[in-house]
């Protein structure tokens, strides 16, 4: 009993200590300040109560996803006749059953993969073609400028989810085929940003002084350009991880993106919708799930842009 | 053969009534291995005469000239891509402030390598050893930290000294200095005059220094031109700057206080409107 007690005031007291030389003044090391920046974001950020709700349910929803397999009760294919659309609460099947008896709960559990597999590539693809786009336009002005802009305000010249609704049309339905329409349709706002942040880049000291060395515009875009400008984009980034689960989840309803036995949650909406009246929770329960992880990518994106965005005054 | 030959040079921005300012009006001047100052007040075109040599005239200006020829070799004949193969390899350019012109989001020592893998096909072992030899040379104490350091972590002395291993570190033909020091300390400034001296020196190459303190370019170069609207007025040994005819440096001269002959009171420079235009007389 008293080891115990001896043992957590050590901990205590050890715990004190790291804390002491995270919050230090005068770093003695460079990685002393990287780590002691590290900490103080991180206290701003926790000091954020609803984004820490956010990042709460993001580290579930990780975990969930990976784990898939070890939290499901069923299998999300399996189908049992005999017990289909029983209400949640029942036992063994806690969110209920849908229509062919499959588990809802178990088709959320691996629907959570789906979700961040679009999410994750979506805001891989999208900053990444809207950071060329833009800063291409922004570097090299005139009429490339002109022609790359005009491009994406014919992109932003239609509804969201019409146009990829109408991408996904050409090019057949599917998850990849969603991914791709979503990025394509995600990229504009992005290449505006880039555009932005490259015209008060270009004309910098710096960037002249590496023309000046004899460096060419690729070398100039890539290697002094993109650096700068990912800041603000990693924030849009963010803010935008909402959006594309929406977007996603409105494909997946209409029919166009993940197909029926796959347990996509704007798919599995799309199938309890013929039952909403008289069973309710077969269209509720992803709706609860989407509307929750779209919740808490905001509250998460709101949180983080107020800690890493560069150009929020530094008290 | 000299160096460098530039005849006639014009840089022009279009106005916005139409007509055009000439910022530099037929500049002529040789270099040859000498250091040159040029001189000259806010807007008098210095700097635009440097940037015109690296034919580096931001739009909508534009650069003319009967000549300009490295070593022979005529500059306004080449293409971009072979302009760039000139900067930075056979004329660099130091520029003002170090805050400015160094990459915030890069370290000092990748703007060092790359500055040398631009144009030297060299491992990036081999340019991060030159890179560490090269802020040796620029006297900078603790090479391997500053290597790693960014630029925000670095002072402005150290600063402009990274720019100049920068710029020094292709080897180039000519450095042209664009004011290095006025962003810099006093204390700090004769240091990196010093080192900028040195280098120069050992590696024989051809400066342009251009300031607008004329005391320090006359102790500092060995022939000065005094540059007022866009046009030089004068030309003399820094050694001679004393024995100046032209009215303007006689001024410039006069308005500066001197330990060795002490005044009451300075004098304010006048300014005429017809120096602007050559002098009649020059015509043969």
């Amino acid at each position: 009993m008293a080891d115990a007690a001896e043992k957590s005031s050590g901990d205590a007291a050890s715990r004190s200590a790291l804390r002491q030389w995270l919050l230090t003044d005068t770093p003695t090391s460079r990685r002393h300040a990287r780590a002691a920046a590290l900490y103080q974001g991180w206290l701003k950020f926790r000091s954020n109560t609803l984004a820490m709700i956010g990042l709460g349910i993001m580290i579930a929803l990780v975990l969930i996803a990976a784990f898939a397999p070890l939290l499901a009760p069923y299998d999300p294919f399996a189908q049992d006749l005999s017990n289909r659309l029983l209400p949640p609460g029942t036992t063994g099947h806690i969110l209920g059953t849908d229509s062919l008896g499959r588990d809802i709960l178990s088709r959320l559990i691996y629907g959570s993969r789906i979700t961040l597999y679009i999410v994750a590539l979506v805001a891989l693809i999208a900053p990444v073609a809207g950071l060329m786009i833009g800063t291409i336009a922004g570097f090299a002005g005139g009429f490339i400028d002109a022609a790359l802009m005009r491009i994406t305000d014919i992109f932003l010249a239609f509804p969201r989810l019409v146009l990829a609704l109408a991408f996904v049309a050409a090019l057949g339905a599917g998850i990849e085929n969603a991914i791709i329409a979503i990025s394509l349709t995600a990229w504009p706002p992005y290449a505006r940003i880039a555009r932005a942040e490259t015209l008060t880049i270009r004309n910098s000291d710096y960037i002249a002084a590496v023309r000046l060395q004899g460096a060419g515009p690729i070398r100039i875009i890539t290697g002094h350009i993109w650096p700068l400008c990912i800041s603000s984009l990693i924030v849009r980034v963010t803010l935008d991880m909402a959006g594309i689960i929406l977007a996603a989840a409105g494909l997946g309803f209409l029919g166009l993106g993940a197909q029926p036995p796959s347990p996509e949650w704007g798919a599995m909406i799309s199938e309890g919708r013929r039952f909403i009246l008289d069973h309710w929770w077969v269209a509720t329960m992803p709706g609860l799930a989407i509307f929750t992880v779209s919740l808490a990518f905001n509250l998460l994106g709101d949180g983080l842009r107020d800690v890493l965005d560069p150009k929020d005054a530094q008290e | 053969m000299s160096l460098l030959e530039v005849e006639n040079l014009e840089v022009t921005f279009p106005t916005r009534d139409g007509g055009l300012f000439h910022a530099v009006r037929g500049v002529s001047f040789t270099l040859g291995d000498e250091r040159l100052g040029i001189v000259g007040e806010s807007g008098s075109g210095k700097s635009m005469t440097g940037r015109a040599i690296l034919r580096l005239i931001r739009p909508p200006g534009r650069l003319t000239a009967t000549r300009i020829a490295l070593a022979g070799e005529d500059l306004l004949k080449k293409s971009e891509i072979e302009m760039r193969a000139i900067r930075g390899r056979r004329i660099s350019m130091v520029m003002q402030d170090p805050k400015f012109s160094l990459n915030p989001v890069m370290t000092v020592g990748e703007q060092i390598m790359e500055a040398y893998q631009l144009h030297a096909r060299a491992s990036s072992r081999e340019a991060r050893r030159r890179a560490l030899e090269m802020l040796n040379a620029v006297q900078i104490r603790d090479p391997e930290r500053v290597f790693r350091a960014y630029p925000h972590e670095v002072s402005g002395g150290m600063g402009q000294r990274v720019m100049i291993a920068m710029m020094l570190i292709p080897d180039p033909d000519i450095l042209i200095a664009d004011e290095p020091t006025s962003a810099l300390d006093v204390s700090v400034q004769t240091e990196v005059l010093r080192i900028m001296d040195r280098l120069v020196k050992e590696r024989g190459m051809g400066l342009i220094f251009i300031s607008h303190d004329l005391n320090l370019v006359a102790s500092f170069c060995d022939r000065v031109l005094i540059m007022y609207a866009g046009r030089v007025v004068e030309t003399l040994p820094a050694a001679r700057l004393h024995d100046a005819k032209h009215p303007y440096t006689k001024g410039l001269l006069n308005s500066l206080p001197r330990l060795d002959a002490p005044k009451d009171k300075l004098e304010v420079l006048s300014r005429d409107p017809a120096w602007a235009h050559p002098p009649p007389s020059s015509a043969p």
